[in-house]
């Protein structure tokens, strides 16, 4: 079980402390000493993690591991100036957005964050297919159709198999790329909400919006998962 | 007005006017503890009455959860030879 859930979730919606942590400090050190089991470890530790990244930045597989490349110089040639006033993993996030953006405008796919508030824009979809709430009268916007609990089984069991996975994993490269990004490096890599701002240059309030939508679609997708109406690829 | 009346209006307000649409569309802003201490109160007085409520609230948890723990792929050999490579060229500069 996932007891009360409360606990394992919420340190990732607190927001991380700024500056390089002690763990960080030692592997610092150790890098700019030039120690390349402490560069293999960092290597380990985050390149899943920035593949990840640039991929909801850039849609092509082959781009993104070149930003991710492109990323690790970038973190070599910036080690020795790091001032560790952010910490690390924030720096080499912001090195990893900053290339990925840019590449992103190079291949016309990068959709400026100005194109939010456009009409074709999906922000106010609702959270909820609004069919599940009683249409009229003294219940109004009462749940008529509420959700099933997924209690029955863990979250590891349930999402976490490898069929779970590849159907999450593909639930969330359906996301419109801005919830994609916000959605990505908020929940799915535990960065916190004002470095997601400054990498995303959009405002809490705006990311929280977009992080709302895609938390909503991301659950929707697992509820027709637990009701096995898994859409045919 | 009698005392009891005062009581049922006090409750009223604090109550608000809460809706099952309405809090899936603040679940976000109830997350991150982004509401006026009011709007928390009525929404943890909605949820107290709402199983359909909490059970989406605890959906929401459990995606948030299972998001943060999908599997990162691991690095392929090939990149991260080159990278390690990279790092010894770097390291001789």
């Amino acid at each position: 079980m996932l007891g009360r859930g409360k606990r394992a979730v919420l340190p990732q919606a607190t927001p991380r402390s700024s500056g390089t942590t002690r763990d960080e400090q030692g592997l610092l050190v150790a890098l700019r000493g030039g120690e390349e089991a402490a560069f293999a470890s960092l290597v380990e530790r985050y390149h899943g993690s920035l593949i990840r990244v640039a991929l909801a930045y850039v849609s092509d597989r082959s781009v993104a591991e070149e930003v991710v490349q492109e990323t690790w110089i970038g973190v070599l040639e910036g080690l020795d100036r790091f001032e560790g006033r952010s910490s690390l993993k924030t720096w080499i996030f912001s090195i990893l957005t900053n290339k990925a953006k840019s590449r992103g405008v190079r291949e016309s796919r990068h959709v400026s964050f100005s194109a939010i508030g456009d009409p074709g824009d999906d922000s106010n979809e609702p959270a909820v297919d609004p069919s599940r709430f009683v249409a009229s009268g003294f219940w109004v916007d009462h749940w008529a159709s509420p959700p099933h609990p997924w209690d029955e089984e863990t979250p590891e069991k349930r999402f976490l198999t490898k069929e779970g996975g590849i159907y999450l994993e593909k639930a969330i490269q359906a996301l419109p790329p801005h919830l994609r990004q916000v959605l990505v490096m908020r929940d799915v890599e535990g960065l916190g909400s004002k470095e997601v701002c400054g990498f995303l240059e959009i405002s809490e309030a705006n990311q929280r919006v977009l992080l709302h939508r895609a938390r909503a679609k991301v659950r929707q997708a697992l509820e027709r998962y637990v009701n096995g109406e898994i859409p045919q690829p | 007005m009698t005392r009891e009346d005062l009581k049922n209006q006090a409750i009223d307000y604090l109550a608000g006017k809460v809706t099952c649409k309405g809090f899936t569309e603040a679940v976000t802003d109830y997350l991150e503890g982004r509401q006026s201490f009011l709007l928390w109160l009525r929404f943890q007085m909605h949820l107290g009455l709402c199983l359909g409520c909490r059970t989406y609230l605890r959906q929401m948890r459990q995606t948030i959860y299972t998001l943060g723990r999908l599997p990162e792929e691991p690095v392929p050999p090939a990149v991260r030879d080159e990278l390690l490579r990279r790092f010894r060229t770097w390291k001789s500069r």
